[in-house]
């Protein structure tokens, strides 16, 4: 083959499409934007002196080829996503050394791999923690008494606590968040019932935002504007349901009141 | 300067630095998403202080939020997502989705018809804000190249 690209021995090739798989999956698993894992699998090929890789990307596996002298075509399915952008900043660092010529393919793949075995997270009372306190925040802010501040708290924390609990113990995701904003809204409702808060519709609002989908929503949209029409529209109807979910779970537990 | 603008300030910016957290942005980019969710909020009350309707208010908020993201995405090396998810979060409507959710369990359908087209118009603002400000930025750049 003659091209003005620099051969590289076959491991090296082989060692290139799983470093670009890598990136690819760590950002898609953790709440990437889908042109961001194509982009980011394109240039680090590039970097590494194959020009016509070729990506194609969806939330549930991703599809990569290079055209190189031995030609490779790769298939990851993804099936469990999570949020998690420190990992996505991350990668987008270590793709920003490798296209500057910063990087060896094995340094990369070293570090990718690091990242992803890696949970990177903060710790779930922390988040859960969190959880509860902007709960409380946002009944100040959508115009609710500071009396019912300490209940937004609570509602907000068992709410986020119980979908996160329910996510690892229930595999269908649409019923962990059903189940919690169904707990959510009882707790609202005891709450007002016993007094502790006085209006429920503001620490129901309050204590629901953590479970909004609002990331799902941006990337949907975000992917149908740059053209990638099968991602958005499967993340649109991923917010979707989940924003149903909470709806259903909140009216269910209005219903009993 | 009153109080009230104060206590509205400090609240949204801890609910968008905590939700930052949630999403596990980064810790060092904690701070820069909660100014970013709070200068959208403060906007977006400001407009409707001055009696702007909720969807424009929201589109000026996005915009803003959007182009303090892009700003922030490049002076930290950060994905702009970091910010841009921090910053929209108190601009989702929850209220009226659970207001037309309440009407719904109440049978007034017709409210919960006109609620939701709301929320769902108000969310479809937000959208279409972030993806504004992304295309005139890259237009910008691209008249830059000429």
């Amino acid at each position: 083959m003659t091209s003005t690209v620099i051969e590289q021995p076959l491991h090296s090739y082989h060692l290139i499409a799983q470093t670009c798989l890598l990136a690819g999956k760590i950002i898609l698993q953790n709440g990437g934007e889908t042109y961001r894992v194509e982009d980011t699998m394109v240039r680090i090929a590039a970097a590494y002196g194959i020009a016509d890789a070729q990506s194609y990307v969806t939330p549930t596996g991703l599809l990569f080829a290079m055209d190189a002298s031995v030609p490779t075509t790769r298939l990851i399915r993804i099936s469990e996503r999570s949020t998690n952008l420190r990992k996505v900043a991350l990668v987008n660092d270590i793709s920003r050394r490798i296209s500057q010529g910063k990087l060896e393919v094995s340094e990369a793949h070293r570090l990718l791999t690091e990242i992803d075995e890696q949970p990177f997270a903060y710790p779930v009372w922390l988040q859960v923690l969190v959880a509860a306190i902007a709960s409380g925040c946002f009944l100040v802010m959508f115009g609710g008494r500071w009396h019912d501040f300490a209940a937004a708290v609570l509602a907000g924390g068992l709410g986020f606590g119980s979908m996160v609990l329910l996510h690892r113990l229930v595999p269908v995701k649409l019923f962990a968040e059903f189940v919690a904003s169904l707990l959510l809204g009882g707790a609202a409702i005891l709450l007002v019932k016993s007094g502790a808060a006085s209006n429920m519709d503001s620490v129901i609002i309050a204590s629901v935002m953590p479970l909004v989908p609002g990331l799902h929503i941006t990337n949907a949209v975000r992917d149908l504007m740059a053209g990638h029409l099968v991602s958005g529209l499967s993340k649109g109807v991923e917010a979707f349901l989940t924003a149903f979910a909470i709806g259903a779970g909140i009216a269910a537990a209005l219903s009993f009141y | 300067m009153s109080w009230g603008w104060i206590e509205q300030a400090v609240m949204s910016f801890i609910s968008a630095a905590a939700f930052g957290l949630i999403f596990n942005a980064p810790r060092q980019m904690l701070p820069q998403c909660g100014v970013v969710g709070m200068i959208g909020w403060l906007l977006y009350l400001v407009c409707t202080e001055m009696g702007l309707e909720a969807i424009p208010a929201t589109l000026i908020a996005v915009i803003i939020v959007a182009i303090i993201s892009q700003l922030f995405a490049k002076l930290y090396k950060t994905p702009i997502i970091v910010f841009s998810v921090a910053g929209i979060i108190p601009l989702v409507p929850g209220g009226t989705a659970y207001d037309a959710m309440r009407k719904v369990v109440e049978n007034e359908y017709d409210i919960a018809v006109q609620l939701g087209v709301k929320a769902f118009m108000i969310s479809g603002t937000i959208a279409i804000g972030l993806v504004l400000s992304e295309v005139v930025n890259q237009t910008i750049r691209r008249i830059e190249r000429l």
